[in-house]
């Protein structure tokens, strides 16, 4: 870059995004990516905690077959608020909005995103839907699932509908400014060189992600307009009394919601994408097809959305049409998953902690992708609907796909991020903690719902209760495998050893800056004469006491 | 590109929003001509011209340096078209209602 | 064009609206107008979710949709949606005056815009009090006894059907109120600021994306007027 002249800094020591201001203002009132993304973590991580405290009330009510911990309302509140948190201020939020935010710019070697005003937006409004939902728990909760089907949420729930409605309202446009930001980002601010076949994938994924974001998000938006309107003025828009259909209420519901599950699990498969290939140290196989996949993934994830409805009364031949489009989906996940198998050929494959998580999210979403094209199939899917099967299956794509993307990015980028590295041992240590505890938690879901178990009940037959107390087992191990990063984390800020720019020896052009990066990443914008994943011309790193 | 760069002259601005009221006196024309079935097709055709033209020439995408706005554009009415006629592939094959 | 990184380096002493992480006044300049145009999108979708339910309550209660719609007046309906394109050709206008940094004219078409966009308003209102005196506004008051004249054979529509139709009415027209006295309102900031100098033909991308926003929400109207004004109007 033809370079504007700076006065050169009176400061010796040189500054980087965290060192540049220590106010509470500099950090509430930036607009430097990398920040909002750190702002995001915090936020992110308490509401992580907050749906992870319900998920243990549930496992903890469970644990015996009487209802002895909480009555049958309340456990309706508790599973409400747990699905509500972890889907709109977890899941949907949790790569894109931290990792994200904090990478997209970095990757592409851009200053920052496009608007870095709506950015610092969008976290606010984040915070403000935060603040509505936490307000509706305080005030009783509401008890009518995450999904707000109609006509119970519009007629019948006595509880604080509207306002959860609001706050998912909000947090729809946090996400959709996120999404907007992403792809004008994406075309516009690319440093010169960088042509779209070279770009990372996981800005293709977080570029899909976006997409789904803005198409889909609006849906959601007005359907819960229209939910709040007719709550409130008595319409009958819902109401079959008055004419109108409940059932529209669930296909614009899933025309969001079905995508919605696209924008967490892509962004993941972007990190994983990054993680194979650094740690297999070999360009990614087939890296055209698995970049074009994640945008597959994201067009057909909006044509399949009444799977959910297949037992509520919908045209059998509408059924039959979105079960057959369904296996569509499969399709490219699939590809993906081969191809990162492909990319472990012959790699010269290190086991570092990003890349355990890395194999666990592979398995795990392989389990919950396949378990998915049973329940696409309109049989099987007629015997376990409403089951913990159906639980399961999205635990396996949400827990074990979305969550164990996300921790193995942040293991892999901490040291970006902090400019420090973890500590490796106990790192593994707590990856092995989280496949466990994941596993027992779930697996037995899947013998459960499949001999009958319903989802969303407080108490359950006495034959049901072996099953159901490894699983509060397996959520109790799993706790602490999300807690102890959370220690190690903030240990190594001060104590973790220097990281260096590139610790992994990886491609990309985030590492070819100083870690923790300067405010605005580069100190001169970077020119790519190179190819995505380079890594025949880049020296393996073999002192990280990886296995080769 | 030229900064001055005009795609649309002020003379044919005009003319065009000329033609849309035509167009729209049109439509109300027609909406009281028995059609039969073709009473909303015709009504919709003759919006779709008007916001086509709306988009094409006010909205400068016609003549654009870059195909990309088009993209954008057509995805958007796209999968507003997935969301009618999928919800419609439910609704106009139900056998009990 | 390529989409990418432009070359060319402008820097903030030529262009004081330049931001930082910019490399070019184009760049800029392109990159809102992208924002723009996605943020166009999310539109679509938001009233696509009205549509959506509009569509299919239509064709499930065909007739008292039709009764229903025949109960709103065709006239102040034609007369809103001349407003409205006669205020897109002014919005074109502005932009083009713009562009030729003709600052009066400017001012004075975004002033003619806002002032279109307030009569849309105002006849709204009238629709809208209309409503109220003949107790077609949903709720416990709403009362709807008129029949579909099929060819002259009067067959009676159930009330609850009709209701739901003025339902959507008045969501969808009010969700479109809503975007247009946001429009208004955005347009009157870009006025006063177009008034004192702002604006220059190598700076006016504020006025060409609410321009932009404008025309959506015409073209919104496009079709709002067929589809709720006329319904089987022949018979």
């Amino acid at each position: 870059m033809a370079t504007t002249v700076i006065p050169a800094q009176p400061i010796s020591r040189p500054t980087n995004y965290l060192t540049n201001g220590f106010t509470l203002k500099s950090w509430l009132l930036t607009t430097d990516h990398k920040r909002i993304a750190i702002l995001y973590l915090i936020s992110v991580t308490l509401f992580f905690f907050l749906g992870g405290f319900f998920a243990m009330l549930i496992r903890l009510e469970l644990l015996t077959p009487q209802g002895d911990l909480m009555h049958a309302d309340s456990y309706n509140k508790v599973f409400t608020a747990h699905g509500m948190i972890m889907v709109f201020f977890f899941l949907i939020p949790v790569v894109p909005a931290i990792l994200g935010n904090f990478l997209v710019p970095l990757m592409i070697g851009a200053k920052d995103l496009a608007f870095p005003r709506i950015n610092l937006l969008s976290w606010y409004l984040y915070i403000v839907a935060g603040g509505i939902m936490i307000h509706v728990l305080l005030n009783g909760g509401v008890d009518t699932g995450w999904t707000l089907y109609s006509p119970f949420s519009t007629q019948f729930s006595n509880t604080n509908v509207i306002e959860a409605g609001i706050a998912i309202f909000i947090v729809g446009f946090s996400s959709i400014f996120t999404g907007l930001n992403f792809i004008v980002t994406v075309h516009r601010m690319r440093a010169p060189g960088l042509t779209w076949s070279r770009l990372p994938l996981f800005i293709w994924a977080q570029y899909a992600t976006s997409l789904i974001m803005i198409l889909g998000t609006p849906v959601i938006a007005i359907t819960t307009v229209m939910l709040a309107v007719e709550r409130l003025f008595h319409l009958g828009i819902f109401d079959p009394k008055l004419g109108g259909d409940p059932l529209l209420f669930q296909h614009l519901f899933w025309f969001y919601s079905h995508p919605a599950v696209y924008i967490m699990i892509l962004p993941s498969m972007g990190v994983i994408s990054e993680l194979i290939t650094c740690f297999s140290h070999k360009r990614v196989f087939g890296y055209k097809i698995v970049a074009l996949s994640s945008i597959a993934i994201a067009v057909i994830g909006f044509l399949v959305w009444a799977h959910h409805m297949f037992v509520t009364g919908i045209s059998l031949y509408a059924a039959l049409i979105f079960s057959f489009i369904t296996f569509f989906v499969g399709v490219p996940s699939a590809i993906k998953v081969f191809n990162w198998t492909a990319t472990l050929y012959r790699g010269s494959i290190s086991f570092a902690t990003p890349m355990l998580y890395a194999f666990g999210f592979i398995g795990l979403f392989t389990i919950g992708g396949l378990t998915g094209l049973f329940l696409a199939s309109l049989g099987v899917d007629v015997h376990v609907t409403d089951t913990y099967f159906v639980v399961s299956h999205f635990h396996y794509v949400m827990v074990g796909g979305v969550v164990m993307g996300y921790l193995g990015g942040m293991h892999f980028w901490w040291p970006k991020i902090s400019g420090r590295m973890y500590p490796e041992g106990w790192a593994k240590l707590s990856a092995l903690f989280v496949f466990v505890g994941f596993n027992l938690t779930f697996f037995p879901q899947f013998v459960l719902g499949y001999v009958g178990m319903p989802r969303r009940y407080w108490q359950y037959p006495p034959e049901f209760q072996v099953l159901n107390v490894l699983s509060t087992a397996g959520a109790s191990v799993l706790a602490v495998g999300y807690l102890l990063p959370m220690v190690y984390f903030a240990w190594s800020l001060r104590y973790g050893p220097i990281a260096g720019p590139n610790p992994w020896n990886a491609a990309g052009l985030e590492w070819k800056t100083a870690s923790p990066p300067p405010t605005f990443n580069f100190d001169e914008t970077p020119v790519v004469t190179w190819e995505a994943y380079n890594y025949d011309e880049i020296e393996p790193k073999l002192e990280d006491g990886g296995i080769r | 590109m030229s900064e001055h760069e005009h795609v649309t002259s002020r003379a044919f601005s005009i003319a065009l929003g000329i033609g849309l009221l035509v167009l729209t006196a049109i439509t109300v024309k027609a909406a009281f001509i028995n059609l039969g079935a073709f009473n909303p097709v015709v009504a919709l055709l003759i919006a779709t011209v008007k916001a086509t033209l709306v988009v094409l020439f006010f909205m400068h995408v016609k003549g654009a340096s870059e195909k990309l706005t088009s993209v954008v554009v057509i995805s958007g009415f796209f999968f507003l078209a997935i969301l009618l006629s999928l919800s419609l592939a439910d609704y106009l094959t139900r056998s009990w209602r | 064009m390529s989409d990418s990184h432009a070359t060319a380096v402008d820097t903030a002493e030529s262009h004081p609206q330049l931001r930082h992480h910019f490399a070019n006044m184009e760049q800029q300049k392109n990159t809102a107008s992208l924002g723009m145009w996605l943020f166009l999108v999310t539109e679509i979708m938001f009233f696509g979710g009205l549509f959506c339910a509009y569509l299919i309550y239509r064709l499930m209660h065909f007739n008292a949709f039709a009764a229903a719609s025949q109960q709103l007046d065709i006239k102040w309906g034609a007369f809103n949606t001349a407003v409205l394109l006669v205020s897109s050709v002014t919005v074109v206008l502005a932009v083009r005056a713009a562009q030729d940094g003709n600052r009066k004219q400017l001012v004075g078409y975004l002033v003619i815009t806002v002032l279109l966009g307030l009569t849309f308003l105002g006849v709204k209102a009238i629709e809208y009090k209309e409503k109220f005196e003949k107790h077609h506004v949903p709720g416990p008051t709403f009362a709807f006894t008129n029949t579909f004249d099929d060819n002259g054979k009067q067959i009676p529509v159930n009330p609850k059907e009709a209701e739901l139709f003025f339902s959507l009415y008045f969501a969808m027209t009010g969700m479109h109120a809503l975007h247009m006295i946001i429009g208004c309102g955005l347009f009157s900031v870009l006025a006063v600021l177009a008034w004192k100098g702002h604006y220059s033909p190598g700076y006016y991308t504020p006025i060409e994306n609410a321009g932009l926003y404008w025309h959506l929400v015409d073209i919104i109207w496009i079709y709002l007027f067929p589809l709720l004004y006329l319904i089987s109007r022949h018979s």
